[in-house]
């Protein structure tokens, strides 16, 4: 293949080219790779397409998946189906942003550096904290990093983890401290929030920090101030995960005693996209400023007094620490963290007071409804924020009525039974703003009816 | 002077909104009634007041003072900034991919299912390994993840293995990533040649060695050409090979990690495989194993039915667990998917070959001007030296901001730290000969610059939005958000 729409190179220049070098063929260049691993083969895989037949079998695979534009969906369980403002993608879209690289050249990329900047104020201002990064891969990674910043900050190596958090979450962490040879203990709940009695027999003088989530998996909100006095007295940190959208009603962690809050800020205009990317976020006490992973932008002067950004505390990471770094994360979600930050923008102050205000209303519509549908109930009395636990009917095959759902056109929520067994014939439901009356009249009356 | 740009904060009036929500059609509810008062939000969090216009203006002059690839050329070697596909963006966006829910039933995103299993086996195919996971955000935490696997493997036979050699030339990933998987780093100084010294791996090489950690070809663009005894090495001493494919765009189908003795091997597709880096991410780090690693793989991996539907497999008694939440960063996936599917085999091979024959060209027209501290051929990138240039002042750094004045942006600098004011440029095979030509041109100026007037390129860049900045002002006050809400 000499000729492809993405590839320069003709015949004449590469003969130049290869004068140049002094070399005659491309094969002279690769004469330093062992005989003995040079590959002869033509790798098994499909042959090239042309643009219009690649984009027809993107399509046509796109085509095959059931998504949220022609279903309807209550499905979350972290990953929420709200209205993506429409100025969202055109600005996404602009090449400057997502052709570039980390900005290393603070000269030619103060769109970015800003961009970080303000996002780094927007996480601030949502949450309460002092300070935060430029962005995590996701919510669970951003939470396994707390971890990791607990344990280094007080010198102690076990950490309770409420199992009323996300378990993907969980399951990070858990995979990070084996790395990090860190103890995980697991808190019960109890009426769908993080049991506090257990938390507080728990608690000792060896624990790093209390990993909760408010709102939690089941969609409840917890009492993170009382998670904070138990954990505070025991000399560890309250580390918070959290929803941002609902920060637009819900208290910050930061005026409740958080010392690190984190979460995934997909619910800001980020499309699910079978999970990812979304974008992770990382806020911190000040006294935790300098222990923080990643990237981090800070204002400063140019030469003549002109503001402008820069990556700082960079004695913080890999390229300068190697082994001694606070994370070896390094590339992170830029983009998503812009795409939350022009959310944010577009929100606005109001904006984003009322379209918490919506979920949390149409959750309580959605909740009621289901409350008094024959067959269902609710499995807790815990206030919850835009999603819930349906207790189905019983005998009801979880298969079959996600099945059922789908022919109705809906996307139905997440059956609990395989990540918590005595949850099994429960759904976890959740209501954005996207839904309408009508839609959840349907919807519920849909399961209720067996 | 302009003044400066606004932040979006600084350009809110109140009562000015941007949203648009329907009423709400559900009968209002006083959350106080429900909610604890001290759980409620006291204070609304300070986000600006701005209209529709506004933002555009404002991420539309942000987009402005930033670069990228379509920008022009940026040779960041290490990064690989080839051009990103407009197909593979238009793709990731159709609803069928960018609107599903990875907790959907399995049957409803087969589509999805298939794209992520094939790109596992075209993954595996091209790095030469026995099967992929694709959870791994990026390379850093596909390197950790990787060393995960390492010690999970070393673990279930029953050794404890503590170590992991890196070159003095490795990444700073490496040795973060290496920590992070509770292993101590020993760092190896490479050979005169820039390659692994043989003996100094063999001193290092033990009971206690986990892994050896290796780019090839190496940061220095250069190809280990001792790469089997370095394997043979390794494995003599029970420790595994782990393969940093950040460099890979240099032998896509001309070699394959897994021929060369690695075992374990992740690709960053945001380099090698044309997904944009998006300013700083996201990208995806997939990993490869051997097939005495494949049990420890993150869970869940896709696979096929004999009846040619695909499910996520759970059922893995030994994997290490998960890496991150659901199953990578599909969006990007899609549009390495759509890469391979553009170029296919031959494309691929030929993808590298004209990377290695662009950065051979460059390094060739170059050398005269620079230090070359490693000559003979290299791979995808090449390193230069400009230490000859402090005998008038001037330092690498300087030359890289000389750079933007004329509208590129600069290769790598100081890095990998082996190297004496080091350039490290990768042209990648998407730029043409007249780009490379017309960016050599100016290097030459500009070395010439240096000789007879070294302050044009002290107080460089002149024309950029802003001039050099406080990089210590920042570090020692740190300002990390506006309090303006």
């Amino acid at each position: 293949m000499n000729k492809h729409r993405y590839l320069p190179m003709t015949d004449e220049d590469q003969a130049e080219m290869l004068a140049a070098i002094g070399a005659s063929e491309i094969e002279d260049l690769f004469a330093d790779i062992p005989p003995k691993v040079r590959y002869q083969g033509t790798l098994r895989m499909s042959g090239a397409m042309s643009e219009p037949e690649l984009l027809q079998h993107m399509k046509e695979l796109a085509g095959r998946n059931r998504d949220a534009e022609r279903y309807t969906s209550f499905l979350g369980a972290g990953l929420y189906d709200h209205h993506i403002p429409v100025v969202i993608p055109h600005i996404l879209s602009r090449s400057e942003f997502y052709t570039a690289y980390t900005p290393y050249q603070p000269e030619i990329s103060q769109g970015e550096l800003q961009a970080i900047f303000e996002f780094q104020s927007y996480m601030c201002e949502l949450t309460g904290m002092k300070v935060a990064n430029a962005s995590m891969y996701d919510g669970a990674t951003a939470l396994a990093e707390a971890a990791a910043l607990a344990s280094a900050a007080t010198g102690r190596s076990r950490v309770l983890l409420s199992s009323t958090v996300h378990p993907e979450a969980r399951a990070v962490v858990k995979t990070a401290a084996r790395g990090l040879g860190l103890e995980i203990v697991e808190i019960g709940y109890c009426g769908g929030v993080t049991d506090l009695n257990e938390l507080e027999n728990m608690a000792s003088d060896e624990i790093a920090a209390v990993l909760v989530q408010s709102p939690n998996f089941f969609g409840c909100i917890e009492d993170i101030q009382a998670c904070g006095r138990i954990v505070h007295a025991r000399g560890g940190l309250l580390v918070t995960s959290c929803n941002p959208l609902s920060l637009g009603l819900l208290e910050a962690p930061g005026n409740l005693g958080a010392d690190v809050a984190v979460g995934d800020a997909q619910p800001l205009g980020i499309p699910a996209s079978l999970g990812g990317p979304t974008c992770g976020f990382f806020a911190v006490s000040e006294a935790l400023m300098r222990r923080m992973p990643g990237r981090i932008v800070g204002q400063t002067v140019d030469k003549e007094g002109k503001r402008g950004y820069v990556l700082t505390l960079q004695a913080r990471e890999q390229h300068i620490r190697r082994e001694k770094a606070t994370s070896n994360i390094c590339s992170n979600q830029a983009l998503l963290a812009l795409c939350a930050s022009v959310y944010l923008s577009v929100m606005g102050k109001a904006g984003l007071q009322e379209v918490a205000k919506q979920n949390y209303c149409k959750a309580r519509y959605a909740a009621g409804r289901a409350a008094t549908e024959p067959g269902l109930s609710l499995a807790f009395e815990a206030p919850f924020f835009n999603e819930f636990v349906i207790k189905l009917p019983e005998g009801t095959s979880p298969d079959d009525l996600s099945a059922k759902l789908l022919q109705a056109g809906y996307i139905g929520g997440l059956e609990l039974g395989r990540e918590y067994p005595e949850l099994a014939g429960h759904m976890l439901v959740a209501v954005t703003e996207r839904r309408s009356k009508a839609e959840i009249d349907g919807f519920i009356s849909e399961m209720g009816a067996g | 002077m302009k003044p400066d740009k606004a932040l979006i904060f600084e350009m809110s009036r109140p009562g000015r909104v941007a949203y648009s929500l329907p009423e709400c059609d559900v009968p209002e509810c006083d959350a106080s009634e429900d909610i604890p008062v001290h759980l409620l939000r006291s204070k609304p969090a300070g986000l600006p007041e701005v209209y529709e216009v506004d933002v555009i203006r404002h991420y539309t002059e942000l987009s402005r003072r930033n670069f990228g690839v379509d920008n022009g050329f940026y040779p960041l070697g290490s990064c690989t900034m080839k051009y990103n596909p407009k197909l593979n963006e238009e793709a990731a966006r159709l609803a069928g991919f960018a609107r599903i829910h990875p907790y959907q039933p399995e049957e409803s995103i087969q589509g999805a299912l298939e794209l992520l299993y094939t790109l596992q086996q075209d993954l595996a195919e091209l790095t030469g390994m026995d099967q992929m996971t694709l959870q791994p955000a990026a390379g850093a935490h596909g390197e950790w993840t990787g060393l995960m696997l390492i010690r999970a493997y070393h673990e279930s036979r029953g050794e404890k293995r503590t170590k992991v050699i890196v070159p003095d030339s490795s990444h700073g990933t490496n040795p973060a990533s290496a920590t992070a998987a509770g292993f101590e780093t020993v760092t190896i100084p490479s050979n005169s040649k820039g390659l692994v010294d043989l003996d100094k791996l063999r001193a290092a090489a033990g009971p206690d060695t986990a892994a050896l950690m290796l780019t090839n070809p190496n940061t220095l663009g250069l190809f280990e050409e001792q790469i089997v005894e370095i394997a043979a090495i390794v494995h003599e001493a029970g420790g595994l090979l782990y393969y940093d494919g950040a460099n890979s765009n240099a032998i896509m189908g001309i070699a394959r990690p897994g021929d060369m003795g690695f075992d374990v091997v992740h690709l960053n597709l945001h380099k090698t495989m044309s997904t944009p880096h998006g300013g700083g991410g996201p990208g995806a780090g997939p990993v490869g194993v051997k097939s005495r690693l494949i049990p420890f793989l993150p869970k869940p991996v896709v696979s096929r039915r004999a009846d040619g539907t695909y499910y996520w497999d759970y059922d893995r008694p030994q994997s290490i667990g998960r890496v991150k939440a659901y199953y990578g960063n599909f969006g990007i996936l899609v549009r390495a998917y759509a890469y391979i599917r553009s170029y296919g085999p031959e494309g691929l091979r030929r993808v590298s070959e004209c990377a290695v024959l662009n950065a051979n060209y460059m390094r060739m027209r170059l050398a005269p001007y620079f230090d070359v501290p490693y000559p003979g051929i290299c791979k995808h990138e090449f390193v230069l030296s400009g230490k000859r240039l402090k005998a008038y002042g001037v330092r690498t750094l300087d030359v890289a901001k000389r750079l933007l004045d004329f509208g590129y942006h600069p290769p790598t600098i100081y890095f990998p730290l082996n190297v004496e004011e080091c350039l490290m440029i990768e042209p990648t095979e998407t730029e043409s000969k007249e780009t490379m030509d017309a960016f050599i041109d100016t290097m030459i100026q500009i070395i010439r610059e240096a000789e007879t007037n070294p302050q044009l390129l002290l107080e460089a860049p002149h024309t950029t939005i802003v001039k050099r900045l406080n990089e210590t002002q920042a570090a020692r006050k740190p300002v990390l958000n506006c309090t303006c809400g």
